[in-house]
Parts: C-alpha cells; structure tokens; sequence
C-alpha cells in the first residue's frame, strides 16, 4: 500500500509544438491539504486535466492508492474517486441543489426519479458541509460561496479519495473563505487527500500541509509549509527574486478630480460620498458585495443612478451612458476582463482601439498607420507577450489580456483611471508591471482609483483608503493614518467603527 | 497572417462555386451561355442586396427575418402610391427607401430600447406584419405599369453581350466595395464587429452600442427596400402575396456560407457575395435541369441546413486551433 493516496509520476504531456508538462510529480497523502503553486501558464491547468483525466499524458503514470490506473475520460477518473472543483463552477442555476447534485447520478424508484430521497439526501450531505439550506430552491439563488458546496457535495457523493480545489477562493467572499476552510478541515480529518490550488500565499500557509511549486511545466519543490516562507515560494514561482512585491511609487496630490456625492442606487447603494485626487492612488476596499463595483459602475454610466451628484474637476456631470463618462476623461477597467473588457474574438490591435476609434481616425476612416505604431508601442512598453498585434486577444494568457486592456483605456488618454481588480488572476510578474502603470499614472498627475479584494495590495499602492461596507462608506484612512494597517481595515470591513 | 476582420473568404465556399459551376457547364450546355451568365446576375442582385442588411445584423449576433417582407412590402407601397396618382418614379422610390428604413429602425428599435430578447421574435412578428401590410395597401391585387424610373435599376442593361449586363448587378459590385471599406476601415464599422464579439465590453469601452444596432436594422431595411424597388424593375409588377416567399432564408444562406456566424463577430462583403452567387448559381440549375420546383425547395432547405452545420464545424474547429495555440504559447 502506497502512501498516497493518489500520486502522478513523470507525466509528460506535449501539445504542437510545446511540452505542457515536463517530467511532472504530485503525490497527496489521504487526509492532507497539499498547496499547488505556480505563476500563470506554469501548466497547473494542464495537470489537473491530466488527473482528471481530460488530457492523456503522453508518458508517465498515475496511482490511485498504490494502484496503477489509466483515464481515457473524465468518468474513469471520478470512478477511481478523483474529483475537481473547477474555477468555473459548473452548475445549472435554475435547477435545484438536488438536481445540481445527483446530475448523472440520479435514485431512481422504479422508472421515476426518487426526489424524496434525493432531496433528503442533498440535504444531508450539505448539511455536513455545514451549510444548512433548502435543498429544493433552485441553485442560483444562493450565493458563490454554497454554489461552490454544492459542487463540493457532488464530489463527496462519489466518495471521492481525492478533490482538487481550482482557485476556490477567487470568487468566494472573506465570510465564505473562511467557511471552505472550515470545509476543507473536515474533508481531510475523514480522510480526503485535497490538491488546493491559489494564488494567495496567505490561504496557503493557513490551510496547507504541504506545499508543491510548479513553473514552466516542471516540478520544482514541495515542502512541509513549515520551510517555506512567503519570499522563498515566490523565489521558487517565479524562478527569480522578486524584490519588492509592491513597488509604490508617489505622486504629488493635486486637485480634486472626481467627487461624488450622496451616490444612491436603491438596494445596492447608500449615500456614497467620497473624493479623488489628482497624483493618488484612492483605495476601495471591503468585502465581495460590499458595492464597490456597483459605485465605480454608477459613476461611470454604465449602470443608471437613482440620487446623488457627480462632478469631476469641479463641474457636475450626468453621464447616461459610459461613452459620456469617457469623453469627460474617465476610464474603467472592469473586474471581469473576459466578459465585459475584451472582445475575444477580435486582435490585440482592435481591442487596443475599442475605445479610442475617434483619435484614431482620420475623418471618417480609421488611420491604419496610426493605430498600427501605438499598437506597436503598447507592446514594447506594456511587455505584451505575443508575435504580432495581430494575434486574437482570446489567445493570450490572463496577464496579457489585461495589459491589452489597460492599453485600451491608455489610447483613451483619460484623467481619472478607475480599475477594478486589476492584478485578479494574473501572475506575480505582471501584477508587478500593473502597479508600474499605476504609478506612472499617478506620477502624470492623473487620478486612480483601485478596488481590491486583496488586503496587501490595498496597503501596498494606496495613498488613501475608502472602506465600504453593505453598500455605504465605513471608513476613510489615509496612508499617514495610525488606521493604515490590515486590522483596522478589517474591521471596518466588517461593519466596525474606527475612532480618531 | 490573416488581416482580414473576422478571417477571410474560405477558400472551401470559392471552391464550392467553381465546382458548382463545373458540374453545370457539363450538365447543361446552356449554363455558360451568356444570356445564362446575365440570368445568372440578375437573379443574385435582389439577394445580395437583402444579404447586405442581413449580414450587418448577423455581425451583431443579430438577424433580421423581415428583410423579405419588407423587400415586397415597400414595392407594393409605390404600387398603391402608384395607383393613387403618384406617378413620378423619383418620389416613389424615395418614399419606398424612407419605408423600409423606418421599418428597420423599429426593428432596431425593439432591440435596443425596449429590450425585446432576441431580434429573431421581433423581426419574425415584423415579417407578419409586413406581409399583412403589402396586401392591405395593394388591397389583395397586383399592381403593373411602373414608371420608367422606379423599373431602371432592375430591368436596364448595359452592352449586348448575353443580352446585356445587368445594372443592377453593377449597382451590387459598387455597394459591395463600398460596404467592404465602410466595415473594414471605418470607426462605425469596427464597431459593429465589436459589438458582436462582445457588446458589453463594447459598451463600457465608450461604444453606444445600441446606435450601432440600431444602425444595422435600419440599414438592413434601407437594402430591403432597394430590393423591392429592384424586384419592380424586374418582374414590372408587385405582388403583396410574395412576401411570404424564402427570401430571408436566402439571404441569411449567403452570409453564413460566405462566413458569417449566428453567434456574431464575423463575416465578410466578399464572402456574403459569394455565398450570394452560390445560391443563385444553385437556382439556376435547378431550373436549367428542369428539377421540380418542390424539390428545389427541399434541396436549398438542406443547403440551408448544411451552411449551418459548416458554421459550428468551423466555429469548434477554430476553438481547437486557439486551445492548441493557447498551449503552445504557456512557454
């Protein structure tokens, strides 16, 4: 009997003209949370694939209990009791839990489907996740945080030996975090060998056993999370010493560009005032849902407000639509660059254009030649990894998509630049560069506002800090501020109040 | 590299064509007799223009089922004005092109303001609605004897070989040029694939996306109704019953054979007017062979069907050839 519960030795998995992993090796010992690092395209989703059995490795073998075993197909896997829970969750919202959790694994009585049973036993098994709902309501009602359970539960009713966690926290709130901790605690302590994949080194070391560093589709070391520490998982990562993980530079503060005032939006948001400055980096922090998205969208236009006032630089606005909010010099890097920042479909050159047609057109047509040398020179400045600006945007990794977005909204030559969740699931490298084009930003005197989820980075680039909670300002912190720690933020965070 | 917005013409669909064409000269000797060539032209105007309109909805994701409808309804408009003492062609024929672009701007309209879901239920009520009309202004007749001028574009040649070349082909070449500058090298153009591609990022990135559909639809009733003043040209008479004829079917054909995609984002001028001969190249024989009119039908239906198929082969085909690319680029 092998020690692992499941253990992948020396897969090689080459695509057309690349080896996607190299010699690769993962052991998890039944009951232990085993961390799994690397930047992106170090070839994480590559490995799970083959576990799962959606890729075949070209060679190498895999060990389910000792025991050596082939997967053809995603089913072979789960029925020697891999699981995974991927990024993208797959679950059919207008159906119910029950459904969501015996698709394909239907209790039948006689030729119907045994819903009593079903509903009872879904209930059951969410229970023992610790989430105590209604099984029967449709899955979409629930919040990220139980969809994600019930996807979890899927792989608890397969007695799963062993289940990978893809990025589990990315989309989950603080509250909801800790509450799959909680999760992943009991699935160990009965046994379950669990592969948790993050690019948040904190959640490694509070949840982790042990931690395996991939890069460039290679292994490179695994460790009790006892010999790690942050610097060396990094050093490890990236394959270099990263010197400073937030390099914030300052600007000089000048004018108020953007004020808003009494911002409401009935549900969602309540009397949000606050102001940004020229040559700053203004904070938005506070938990998923706390309406920090929802503000910076209002402002901008893109979705209709129901009271308050906006000015920038002095003179109030109304903008209707986001085409007004841009022509008065604002930009805004959604949070979701796949969804509402990029046309995927489309080259570099075009989305580097999308919102800036007019300054690069001559009369009405565009001026090939022009947008050809600033596509040129987004490239060379941004570090954008590709051929040509002619590649398809859907093609490039996460890091690069977003640098093709933030060169979009650069042609937009705006004054006041509001990203959201900018660095989100781009690897260390080039969240390092987005700082440097926010710091260079500030430098030029623009105004930034940043919202993020992640605490480090908050403190790391911001002069000042806004704290929202539930849909309101909790708190205002400026850099100087005693206030200007991860506690204090916290708890504002979480609807505590900050004296003076 | 392929510069080409949305990749080029396929050289499979030119291919098509050619063999298409073969086969027919061997068949049928009257295939490449010039009065044929010219038939032959004459017959894929009327659907190029309507492809037009349709190939810019379909770049949005959208579609537009009344262009037909509204292709017969505008014609039967300058037949009653016609019939009501109106008989100079010019005014006809404008108040014929303000009709079928208002009717496309309401089309665009359900779209954009009032949120209507897809412009499938909405152009397809708006056929029906058309279709009503035509034969309510005509008051269920056929109307005959246009004048000179509204009966130009379809009906005047130029030269005498095979009988002459059609004018309204030459009309079709020109908006075809035109059309492919205004979607390659023009703002407004880009952002209608854009908008295709992904409307909301369009939207935020400062485009007003609902203009740019809006757009479209109108621009797809315009074309609609340049064909109905065509099919006057040509057949001397409006007929409110044509409107229930296939002609949308036909024109959509041509754009996604020509290489447009229901999912939206793609397609070309060039491509749709290929996909416009291959259909009329199609009709033409069956005519030329003398197949019965019944069959035809259900033989275009297949291509129909076919083109579709091609479509989602392409599409997933495509979505491998980036998952491979995407692979090889993790190093």
């Amino acid at each position: 009997m092998s020690e692992y519960v499941v253990e992948l030795k020396n897969a090689t998995k080459r695509f057309p003209g690349v080896v996607a992993l190299n010699h690769m090796q993962l052991a998890v010992k039944p009951g232990e949370i085993l961390g799994l690092i690397g930047e992106n395209g170090a070839g994480k989703s590559t490995l799970i694939k083959v576990l799962t059995g959606v890729y075949q490795p070209d060679e190498g073998e895999i060990y389910v209990n000792g025991e050596r075993k082939v997967f053809h197909n995603p089913n072979e896997s789960a029925a020697a009791g891999i699981a995974c829970v991927y990024q993208e969750l797959n679950i059919e919202k207008l159906l119910s839990v029950t459904d969501n959790i015996f698709i394909n694994k239907w209790i039948h009585k006689g030729m119907l489907l045994d819903y009593p049973a079903m509903h009872k036993k879904a209930k059951e098994v969410m229970l023992s996740l610790g989430q105590d709902i209604d099984p029967t309501k449709a899955a979409g009602t629930f919040g990220m945080g139980i969809q994600q359970m019930i996807e979890i539960a899927k792989a608890v009713l397969i007695d799963a030996k062993m289940i990978i966690m893809d990025e589990p926290t990315s989309s989950l709130g603080e509250k909801e975090v800790e509450q799959l901790m909680k999760t992943c605690r009991e699935l160990k302590a009965r046994g379950i060998g669990i592969v948790f994949v993050s690019h948040k080194l904190e959640e490694l070391f509070e949840l982790c056993d042990r931690v395996t560093v991939i890069r460039d589709g290679e292994y490179i070391d695994t460790r009790p999370i006892g010999q790690w520490t942050n610097d060396s998982l990094i050093t490890a990562m990236v394959g270099r010493t990263l010197e400073n993980q937030f390099p914030k530079e300052f600007g000089v503060k000048g004018d108020c560009f953007l004020k808003v005032e009494g911002l409401t939006v009935g549900g969602v948001l309540n009397n949000v005032s606050f102001e940004a400055y020229s040559g700053q980096i203004l904070g938005l922090s506070g938990l998923v849902g706390a309406g920090r998205t929802e503000t910076v969208r209002a402002i901008f236009g893109a979705d209709p407000l129901d009271g308050g006032k906006i000015f920038v630089k002095g003179k109030e606005v109304k903008f209707k639509t986001p085409k007004q909010a841009i022509d008065a010099g604002i930009a805004l890097l959604t949070e979701d660059r796949k969804g509402s920042g990029l046309v995927l479909a489309q080259t570099i050159r075009t989305n580097l254009i999308l919102s800036s047609f007019k300054q690069h057109s001559t009369g009405m047509f565009l001026d090939e030649e022009k947008i050809e040398k600033s596509g040129q020179a987004h490239i060379e400045t941004l570090r954008i990894k590709t051929p040509s600006i002619y590649e398809i945007v859907g093609q490039l990794s996460g890091g690069n998509q977003q640098k093709v977005v933030i060169g979009k909204w650069l042609n937009a030559e705006a004054e006041i630049y509001i990203f959201d969740e900018p660095t989100r699931g781009i690897d260390v490298g080039a969240k390092v560069e987005v700082y440097n084009v926010m710091n260079d930003l500030v430098k030029n005197g623009k105004c930034v506002i940043m919202i993020s989820s992640e605490m480090p980075e908050i403190l790391g680039m911001s002069d000042r800090v806004i704290v929202m909670r539930g849909g309101s300002v909790m708190a205002e912190v400026d850099r100087n501020s005693r206030h200007f720690n991860q506690e204090d933020l916290m708890k504002a965070a979480w609807g505590g109040s900050l004296d003076e | 590299m392929n510069k080409k917005i949305g990749g080029g013409v396929q050289l499979g669909t030119v291919l098509a064509l050619v063999i298409m064409c073969a086969f027919l000269a061997f068949a049928n000797r009257n295939f490449y007799s010039p009065g044929n060539i010219m038939g032959i032209l004459k017959q894929t105007a009327f659907n190029a223009f309507l492809a037009t309109g349709m190939l810019l909805c379909l770049i949005t994701a959208g579609i537009d089922l009344s262009v037909g409808a509204n292709a017969i309804f505008c014609a039967c408009l300058m037949g009653s004005l016609k019939e009501a003492g109106i008989t100079n062609g010019i005014i006809l024929m404008i108040v014929a092109v303000l009709a079928g672009a208002l009717m496309g701007f309401i089309n665009g309209t359900l779209l954009t303001r009032l949120h209507l879901p897809h412009p499938f239920v909405s152009t397809l009520g708006m056929k029906n609605v058309l279709w009503g009309a035509a034969l309510v202004v005509t008051g269920n007749k056929m109307i005959n004897k246009f004048p000179e001028t509204v009966q130009f574009l379809g009906r005047q040649t130029i030269g005498t070989f095979g009988g002459g070349f059609p004018v309204s082909f030459l009309v079709i070449i020109i908006l075809y040029i035109i059309m492919h500058i205004f979607l390659s090298r023009t703002a407004l153009g880009r952002s209608i694939y854009c908008a295709g591609g992904n409307i909301e990022a369009a939207r935020l990135s400062g485009i007003n996306t609902a203009n740019v559909l809006t757009f479209c639809y109108t621009m797809s009733g315009i074309m609609a109704a340049l064909g109905g003043i065509l099919s006057v040209g040509r057949s001397g008479i409006c007929n409110g019953s044509m409107a229930t004829q296939p002609y949308d079917t036909d024109a959509i054909a041509a754009c996604i054979i020509g290489g447009a995609s229901f999912t939206g984002g793609k397609g070309t001028m060039i491509g749709t007017m290929i996909g416009a001969l291959i259909i009329a190249v199609l009709r033409n024989g069956f005519t030329l062979l003398s197949i019965d009119s019944s069959v035809q039908n259900i033989v275009l239906g297949l291509v129909i069907i076919l083109a579709v198929f091609m479509d989602v082969v392409r599409a997933s085909m495509e979505a491998k050839r980036r998952r491979l690319a995407a692979a090889a680029k993790m190093h």
